[in-house]
C-alpha cells in the first residue's frame, strides 16, 4: 500500500500568494490541501500591499501608470496577469483581513493612489493598500511626526527614522522610551504581546504623553498587538488624543504575522489544510499533467494526490530556484522549465544590490493562463513568476497576491475542477 | 551516534538565515527569559559547541523540545534535533537529575503505581505528600499526573483475540494506554477491528522518547531498540504498525533515526517506514473509500488541538477530516501551537510555570471556543489540557468509537 491522499488541489507554499490561492480555491468548493517547507514571506515582510511604487519614477496613481508600464514589459506578470486582475484581487484581500482573526482590523487604500509611509529608516514606500494602523504615517500629510523608539527593540533606530523622514521635507523628531521588560533581548513579538495588554498600553501612554508637542502624530515600530491590533491601536491614539501609526520593523514583522492568521483563518474557513513543515521532493507525472506530489513525511514519503497544483514556491531566496555553478537554473520542486535566464555573455548581475540584477528576473515558464510550460494542471504563482524586479519596483506583494487570486479563478475554471467543485 | 549524521544536522545550521520565523513560533521563549529562543540556543550557540569542549550556553535546558521551530523553518535548518543533541551534551556534563531519571521511565513508574492503583492515586491526590514529593524529587506540587489504571491494557490485551481477517496490524499502545487509559487502548483496536484489521498486540516496552528529551541518549537507544525487535517481525510479515500517541509513533518514525543517529538500524528502519498514527492510517482507509462511514449522530462540540509532534509527521490534522465525517459533531479547530507540557518538561518544578505559561493561549481558545470536550492526539498534553482547563480530553479515536456505537469496553 502506497502512503497517499488525495485532494482536489495541492498548493506549494504558504506566503501570500500560496495562501491566497489555497483560501479562494477552498472558497470556491475544492477540497484543498497546502504542502509547505516552512512559514513564507508573510513573517518578513512590512505587511503592505505595494502594487507598483516605481516605473522607475515614483508612482502616485497606479491606477494610471499601470497601462503604460505592462506595455513596455510585455513579459511582466502584470502584463500576463491583466491590469484588470489587481482591484479585484486587493478587494478580496481587504475582505479576509475584515473578516479574519483581528476584530476591527482593516486595510486601506486602492489603486488610486499609492500612500507614501515610512520604513523603519525613515525612507518612504509608496503603498496602494495599507493596514489602517499604519495609514496616519502617509508622509504627503504634513503634520510633524514624532517617532517613538521602544529601547529594547534592536534595529529600530527612532532618531535615524525622524533625520530621514526630516529630509523629506515632513517635520520629526524622536523620542525613546525605555521600557522595562524582563529580558534583554526583545523582539517585536514580545513588544507586540505587550500592547494587547490594556495595562502595558496604559502604563506606556503615562509615560509617552508628557513628551509630545503641539500637534505630533506618533509613529512607532508597528508592534501594536497581535490578538486585537485595532484594539491596541485605537486605544492608544483615544488616550494619546492624536494620530498613531504603525512603522513596519525588521523581521519578525507582526503586520505580516497577522495577515498570514488572517490568511490561514481564511482557508480553514473554508475547508482548507495547511501542513507546516512538508518538503516536497518532486512530482509524479502523468504525460503532461503532474498527479501526485511526493513529500518527506516522518519516517517515509506521503503522495499527496491532485488534479490541479498551484507552486507559489517563491524564487531563488526560498530555495525554489536554484542556480548551479555551471550557470543552469533550476526550478526545484518539479523541475519544470524556466524562463528569463540571462544568454551566456550578456550581464548577469548588476554592481548595484538594489539595481538591476538580470538573474532575479528568472522564473517558472508559464503560458497566459499560468501554467507551467509543459505541465497543463501546474498553476504558477508569486515570485516564482518571471519577469519581474520587485525591489526596484515596489511590486512584491501587489505581484503575489494577483497572481494567487488570479490562478485560484483559473485552477476552478480548468479541466479536472470545475467538475469535482 | 554515527558521526555523520550528527555533522548533517549541524551543517543545516549554515542555512539559517537569521529571520527570526522560529522565534515567533517558539512557545517557550515568548513566555520566559529563561530560554533565549529557538533561534539563539540552536544555530548560533551551536557554532560554539566544540567537540568534547564543555557547553558554554546552558540555556538550552529551557528548550522544551516541541519541535515547532523545525517545522516552520523555511531554510531547512533541523533546530530542533541540534537543541536536542545539545541539551544532551550539557547533561553530560553537568550531570542527570534523580527526578528525569525516574519520570523517563513510565514503565518502571507503571509497574509499581498499578498494582498498587488505589494506594497511589490516592498518593498524587494528598497535598502533603505532593509537597514533599515537589522537595524531595522535583516534581511540581500542582502538576497534572494522571492516575493509575487498576489493570493495565497488557492484562486485557493478552486475553484478547483478534478476529483473523488478513489485515494485519501490530498495534504499538504506548505507556499511557498501558498504565493509565487502557480503555483509550481497546477503542483503538476495536475501531480497526470494526475496520476490517486484525490486531496484533506483542508484549511491548517504553519508545524510549521521555529518555531522549531527558538527555539519556544511550537508554532511549535500548528501548527504542527493543521496541524495533518486538515490531520489525510483524512489519517484515506484511503488517503496518499503528500506534495512538503521536509523539511516540513520531519516535517510532522519525526522531530516533534522526536525533539518536539510529539511522542504520535495519529493524528501526523497517518500523520506521511502516508505522502509522492511528488516524494517518484511518484517513488513508477513508482516501481509498474504504473506511466505514455508519457513525451514529454524536451531538456535540468539540474542540480539536493537533499536539506538537502530530504536526512533526508532516500529515496534516487527520483527525479533523475523520472528525468531519461524524454527523451531527461540531468541531472547532484550535490554532494556538503548544499546551506546554512537552511529556515531562512542564512536570518539573522549575518548568512547570513556564509550561502553563506557553499552553494560555491555548487554554484561552479553548474557554472561548464553548466546547465541552477537547479532542487531541497525545495523552500528556489532554492531561495538560484538563489540567489547566477543567474540560473533559479524550483521544478523537474515542469519538470515532462513540459513533460507530461500538460496545463500551470492560475489564
Amino acid at each position: 500500500m502506497r502512503p497517499s491522499l488525495h485532494y482536489d488541489v495541492v498548493v506549494l507554499g504558504a506566503g501570500v500568494a500560496g495562501l491566497t490561492a489555497a483560501a479562494k480555491v477552498a472558497e470556491g468548493g475544492a477540497r484543498v490541501c497546502v504542502l509547505a517547507k516552512g512559514v513564507g514571506s508573510t513573517h518578513l515582510a512590512p505587511g503592505t500591499l505595494d502594487v507598483l511604487g516605481y516605473t522607475p519614477e515614483r508612482v502616485e496613481v497606479p491606477a494610471d501608470a499601470l497601462p503604460a508600464f505592462v506595455a513596455g514589459r510585455p513579459d511582466h506578470p502584470y502584463a500576463l496577469l491583466g491590469v484588470d486582475a489587481i482591484s479585484p484581487a486587493l478587494d478580496w484581500f481587504a475582505g479576509r483581513i475584515e473578516r479574519g482573526p483581528h476584530p476591527g482590523y482593516r486595510y486601506v487604500g486602492n489603486l488610486k493612489r499609492n500612500l507614501l509611509l515610512p520604513t523603519a529608516v525613515g525612507a518612504a514606500r509608496p503603498s496602494a493598500l495599507v493596514p489602517e494602523t499604519m495609514a496616519g504615517g502617509d508622509l504627503r500629510a504634513e503634520r510633524p511626526v514624532c517617532v517613538v523608539g521602544l529601547r529594547p527593540l534592536r534595529d529600530f533606530h527612532a532618531s535615524l527614522c525622524a533625520a530621514n523622514i526630516a529630509r523629506l521635507g515632513v517635520e520629526a523628531r524622536a523620542v525613546e522610551l525605555r521600557l522595562d521588560m524582563d529580558r534583554s533581548e526583545v523582539n517585536a513579538l514580545g513588544l507586540a504581546r505587550g500592547f494587547d495588554d490594556p495595562v502595558f498600553r496604559r502604563d506606556f501612554v503615562s509615560r509617552l504623553a508628557p513628551q509630545l508637542d503641539g500637534d505630533e502624530r506618533v509613529g512607532m515600530p508597528a508592534v501594536l498587538g497581535l490578538r486585537d491590533p485595532h484594539g491596541a491601536w485605537a486605544d492608544l491614539e483615544d488616550r494619546l488624543g492624536r494620530p498613531v501609526f504603525e512603522i513596519p520593523t525588521l523581521p519578525p514583522s507582526v503586520p505580516g504575522i497577522r495577515v498570514f492568521d488572517a490568511l490561514h483563518a481564511a482557508l480553514r474557513a473554508a475547508g482548507g489544510r495547511l501542513v507546516m513543515g512538508s518538503r516536497v521532493a518532486e512530482g509524479e507525472r502523468e504525460g503532461t499533467r503532474v498527479t501526485a506530489l511526493r513529500s518527506e513525511t516522518a519516517g517515509r514519503e506521503t503522495y499527496f494526490g491532485a488534479r490541479a497544483v498551484v507552486l507559489a514556491t517563491g524564487g531563488f531566496a526560498s530555495g525554489a530556484l536554484a542556480l548551479g555553478s555551471d550557470w543552469v537554473v533550476r526550478e526545484t520542486v518539479l523541475d519544470l522549465p524556466v524562463r528569463g535566464v540571462p544568454a551566456p555573455g550578456s550581464p548577469r548581475f548588476g554592481a548595484h544590490y538594489f539595481g538591476e540584477q538580470p538573474m532575479a528576473r528568472v522564473g517558472v515558464a508559464v503560458d497566459a493562463t499560468l501554467r507551467a510550460e509543459g505541465a497543463e494542471n501546474v498553476f504558477v504563482a508569486g515570485a516564482a513568476l518571471p519577469g519581474a524586479e520587485p525591489w526596484r519596483e515596489g511590486s512584491g506583494e501587489g505581484i503575489s497576491l494577483t497572481s494567487g487570486h488570479r490562478a485560484a479563478e483559473l485552477v476552478l475554471a480548468s479541466d479536472g475542477l470545475a467538475a469535482a467543485a | 551516534m554515527t558521526e555523520v549524521l550528527h555533522e548533517l544536522l549541524r551543517g543545516s545550521l549554515d542555512h539559517c538565515v537569521k529571520c527570526t520565523i522560529c522565534e515567533t513560533a517558539c512557545p517557550v521563549s515568548n513566555v520566559t527569559p529563561l530560554f533565549p529562543g529557538p533561534k539563539y540556543a540552536g544555530p548560533q550557540a551551536e557554532r560554539y559547541r566544540v567537540g568534547d569542549e564543555p557547553s558554554v550556553e546552558w540555556s538550552v535546558d529551557y528548550c522544551s523540545g516541541c519541535g515547532i521551530c523545525t517545522q516552520v523553518c523555511p531554510q531547512g535548518v533541523k533546530i530542533a534535533e541540534i537543541n536536542a543533541q545539545a541539551r544532551r551534551k550539557l547533561k553530560q556534563q553537568n550531570g542527570v537529575p534523580l527526578r528525569d531519571r525516574l519520570i523517563a521511565r513510565p514503565t518502571v513508574i507503571g509497574r509499581l503505581g498499578t498494582p498498587t492503583a488505589r494506594l497511589a492515586n490516592a498518593s498524587l491526590r494528598s497535598r502533603p505528600l505532593r509537597i514533599a514529593v515537589e522537595r524531595v524529587i522535583g516534581i511540581h506540587r500542582d502538576a497534572a499526573l494522571p492516575g493509575f489504571a487498576r489493570r493495565s491494557f497488557r492484562s486485557w490485551a493478552r486475553r484478547h483475540s483478534s478476529p483473523a481477517t488478513g489485515r494485519r496490524v501490530v498495534y504499538f499502545h504506548n505507556c499511557g494506554t498501558q498504565y493509565y487509559e487502557p480503555d483509550v487502548g481497546k477503542k483503538t483496536v476495536a475501531v480497526l477491528e470494526h475496520n476490517g484489521y486484525q490486531v496484533e498486540i506483542p508484549k511491548q516496552d517504553c519508545c524510549g522518547l521521555p529518555l531522549q528529551s531527558n538527555g539519556l541518549f544511550d537508554d532511549a537507544r535500548k528501548y527504542v531498540l527493543k521496541a524495533a525487535r518486538v515490531l520489525a517481525p510483524y512489519a517484515r510479515d506484511g503488517a503496518l504498525v499503528v500506534g495512538n500517541a503521536t509523539s511516540c509513533t513520531l519516535m517510532l518514525k522519525r526522531e530516533a533515526r534522526e536525533i539518536l543517529g539510529l539511522e542504520d538500524d535495519p529493524d528501526l528502519k523497517l518500523v520506521s517506514e511502516r508505522t502509522y498514527d492511528v488516524c494517518e492510517l484511518l484517513l488513508e482507509l477513508h482516501d481509498r473509500g474504504e473506511l466505514k462511514t455508519d457513525f451514529h449522530p454524536v451531538d456535540e462540540v468539540v474542540a480539536y488541538h493537533a499536539p506538537c509532534q502530530q504536526q512533526g509527521h508532516g500529515i496534516g490534522k487527520p483527525a479533523l477530516e475523520l472528525l468531519a465525517l461524524v454527523p451531527g459533531l461540531e468541531v472547532r479547530e484550535l490554532d494556538a501551537h503548544c499546551c506546554g507540557i512537552a511529556g515531562t518538561y512542564g512536570i518539573k518544578r522549575e518548568k512547570y510555570d513556564i509550561a502553563m505559561a506557553a499552553g494560555a493561549d491555548l487554554f484561552d481558545q479553548i474557554h472561548a471556543s464553548q466546547a465541552g470536550l477537547v479532542a487531541c492526539d497525545s495523552e500528556t498534553c489532554r492531561w495538560q489540557i484538563e489540567h489547566a482547563t477543567q474540560k473533559t480530553s479524550v483521544h478523537p479515536l474515542e469519538l470515532l468509537h462513540r459513533a460507530y456505537r461500538l460496545p463500551e469496553p470492560t475489564g
